[in-house]
């Protein structure tokens, strides 16, 4: 947990994080934090097309099929949670509850850079599982609040382009199918820009990422402790779930952590924006305060190593 | 010099694309686009996180079209979005741009 806490990459993120509590005047520009976003996003995308190059696809069809049943059962477990003791509206339970059945690209960059420090290995495909389980929940959101709330004239056309064509999916297919398609010699002349720089982009980013989780922070208040407690706790229900599934998927431990970290990270990109078209009578300081204020960090600092203790405890008993 | 309406939305960006189609198809010829930040009922609105950026969208049209529009946007949006409408009277040099 301690060594976590000290990886440069979580210390950028406190770092950004403290600026922001502290009110620091820091702050990125807003065109280089666009710039190391689509590169960050591009990179995860490459690095797995690459990784994807050297497997065969019939081996990631039964780790997505899982991937897309945890994508739909996350928010069906989540939104009752919600609605009955938390007490949301309807369509306030079901926008949160896909923000938390849906991914955060970052926490899944977090967590490959936190397995390759310890050297643990895992499944070369697990980047698609990352495509794979942003949209089912978002889509299952949109289904939940359709049945449980008035009926809204939906746009579904700028729905599907939020969501397809919104640069966090965009970019993470751009990228894996570039990887996929050159392979790992073509690669060569571009990975020092996407692969040896990675790490430091993705501190960079994290020190950014630690000042909006902060000013997140400050909307607690306006939440409640229920949503604080839920942001904390639904993850690690999700992780478990995961962690169990990946183990039946026959993943590696290091997979399954992934995949555990997955279910358990909360979407800010993609979620929000799909959520504001498709459910605008949600109220979005609710779901953003608990995916980026709450989750993103609890996920960065304490949850990672907690998935991997989780991993760690079923491989020995499961063998 | 000739009389004509300036409409001005404030609303979050999310809606740009779609608020400037409704303008167009309501009679409007055309409009301007810029990005803005600030705080009102529904929190800060700032321009640091995409999801919560804001946007002002001007036209000027004639007042007829003006007062489609703000039925328009206050029927379809004021429930649900965080969105500002108002109309200043002004006074332009080509007024068969407009």
């Amino acid at each position: 947990m301690l060594e976590n806490l000290l990886d440069p990459v979580i210390l950028f993120f406190a770092m950004g994080l403290l600026a922001g509590l502290l009110k620091s005047d820091l702050r990125l520009p807003e065109a280089i934090y666009e710039v190391i976003s689509i590169f960050l996003l591009m990179a995860i995308g490459l690095k797995g097309g690459v990784q994807l190059s050297k497997t065969s696809l019939s081996e990631v069809l039964i780790p997505a099929g899982v991937t897309v049943l945890i994508g739909l059962s996350i928010p069906l477990i989540a939104y009752p949670v919600l609605r009955r003791i938390g007490k949301f509206s309807e369509a306030d339970s079901a926008a949160i509850a896909a923000h938390y059945g849906s991914v955060s690209a970052v926490t899944f960059a977090v967590v490959q850079t936190y397995l390759d420090r310890l050297a643990i290995a895992y499944e070369e495909y697990v980047t698609v599982l990352l495509v794979v389980l942003e949209i089912p929940a978002i889509a299952m959101g949109i289904l939940i609040a359709r049945m449980k709330t008035r009926k809204h004239k939906i746009d579904y056309g700028l729905l599907f382009h939020e969501v397809f064509l919104g640069k966090s999916i965009y970019l993470l297919i751009a990228g894996l199918l570039i990887g996929w398609v050159a392979g790992p010699e073509r690669i060569q002349p571009v990975s020092p820009l996407f692969f040896d720089l990675f790490k430091a982009a993705l501190a960079f980013f994290l020190l950014e990422m630690g000042l909006v989780a902060a000013r997140r922070i400050s909307d607690l208040k306006r939440v409640g402790l229920f949503l604080f407690g839920f942001g904390i706790l639904m993850p690690i229900a999700s992780a478990l779930l995961g962690m169990g599934l990946g183990y039946l998927a026959g993943l590696s431990l290091g997979g399954s952590v992934v995949l555990a970290t997955l279910a358990g990270s909360a979407s800010y990109i993609a979620a929000p924006a799909a959520m504001r078209i498709a459910v605008p009578q949600a109220n979005p300081t609710l779901y953003l305060t608990a995916s980026l204020g709450i989750t993103f960090p609890f996920n960065l600092l304490f949850g990672i190593p907690l998935y991997h203790w989780m991993g760690t405890i079923l491989y020995s008993i499961g063998g | 010099m000739e009389k004509k309406k300036l409409v001005t939305i404030v609303t979050e960006s999310i809606l740009e694309k779609k608020i400037a189609k409704d303008i167009l198809r309501i009679g409007a010829r055309g409009y301007t686009i810029t990005e803005a930040s600030g705080q009102g009922e529904r929190g800060m609105r700032s321009s640091d996180w995409e999801q919560s950026r804001n946007i002002r969208l001007e036209v000027i049209c004639d007042s007829a079209v003006a007062t489609r529009i703000v039925e328009h946007m206050s029927k379809t949006y004021y429930d649900d979005y965080a969105m500002i409408v108002f109309v200043h009277d002004v006074e332009v040099v080509r007024p068969e741009k407009f």
